[in-house]
């Protein structure tokens, strides 16, 4: 299947999890967010969440900003 | 003490600092531990696993406390998804709502704000909403349940100062939570005038990231906003259009 992590296109085994589509990524569990079409995932349900053909994934940090 | 309090939290240093603008993230710590911060704003953006190093770290080993912001958001639900992201990685439920018009003026969208506050009031957020130097809106937003109110000197990097300062003397004078100005600050003077006009805290970035000198910016600013809140507490002299004598020509 297809997913869209942080704008681009990547060709994953059906049933990857939001932890696995985050390790694509970073090792860091903390400081970092993740919202699947636009709804947040919570870290505790990162590893139970299956991620479907075609969702937005956006993983999310903290920058220097403002 | 002189304790600045938000949401019943208290924070010694009147100066909240941002981060962006600085060349690096060490320059970036010595600029925050020269300006006595305890309360700076971070932005939420896409995970880059190419960076090294992480604002967390620089604020984490100050003790700083991390005030999310939600720069770059357009709409009221961009900004919302921002904040909830921010809990989640962050670990606080403080937000420095931002939301923007449009690029080129970065000025605040009032419409988009108030109803982004509303909601994130309403989630259980300590709201702190960056607005105009509006004092009806930020009245509107006191009643909406935010923690403080954050009107603009100017517009975000200009360095302009304070364009308005009546109307900052307006806000603070109805205002029951914070007045925190924010943006606008180009050096010191500016600092020290937003907290005579009774401004609660201000916070700044550009002014002291972009200086030729960040950490002795930053201390300038540490002073000017310990100067401008004891002249306020003070209590100034009134003006007046001709001389008046301090040393009286007759006994």
């Amino acid at each position: 299947m297809k997913l869209l992590i942080n704008g681009s296109t990547h060709d994953v085994a059906d049933g990857m999890t939001v932890a696995q589509a985050v390790q694509t990524l970073t090792t860091a569990t903390t400081g970092v967010a993740v919202a699947v079409n636009d709804e947040v995932v919570a870290r505790g349900a990162w590893e139970t969440t299956a991620l479907r053909d075609s969702d937005r994934v956006e993983v999310l940090t903290a920058v220097q900003g403002g | 003490m002189d304790d600045l309090i938000i949401a019943g939290e208290k924070f010694s240093s009147r100066l909240i600092m941002g981060t962006g603008g600085a060349p690096s993230l060490e320059v970036l710590d010595q600029a925050l531990a020269a300006s006595g911060t305890e309360l700076t704003t971070v932005a939420m953006r896409r995970l880059d696993p190419a960076a090294r190093g992480s604002v967390l770290d620089v604020l984490r080993e100050r003790g700083i406390k991390v005030l999310p912001n939600t720069a770059g958001c357009f709409t009221a639900g961009d900004a919302v998804l921002t904040a909830r992201l921010a809990r989640e990685a962050l670990g606080t439920s403080w937000v420095k709502l931002e939301v923007i018009a449009d690029e080129r003026t970065l000025l605040p969208d009032p419409i988009e704000t108030f109803d982004a506050a509303e909601r994130l009031v309403a989630d259980g957020f300590t709201v702190l909403p960056y607005i105009g130097d509006d004092p009806a809106l930020a009245r509107r937003l006191e009643q909406a349940g935010c923690a403080a109110v954050m009107p603009l000197g100017a517009p975000i990097g200009s360095g302009l100062g304070i364009r308005n300062p009546h109307n900052i003397e307006l806000i603070v004078e109805a205002a029951g939570v914070p007045v925190i100005l924010d943006a606008g600050i180009g050096t010191a003077s500016d600092a020290a005038l937003a907290m005579e006009l009774g401004c609660d805290a201000v916070l700044l970035a550009t002014a002291v990231t972009r200086a030729q000198r960040p950490d002795l910016m930053a201390a300038a600013m540490r002073e000017a906003v310990r100067a401008g809140r004891m002249a306020r507490q003070a209590g100034r002299i009134p003006r007046r259009r001709y001389a008046e004598a301090s040393s009286p020509l007759t006994p």
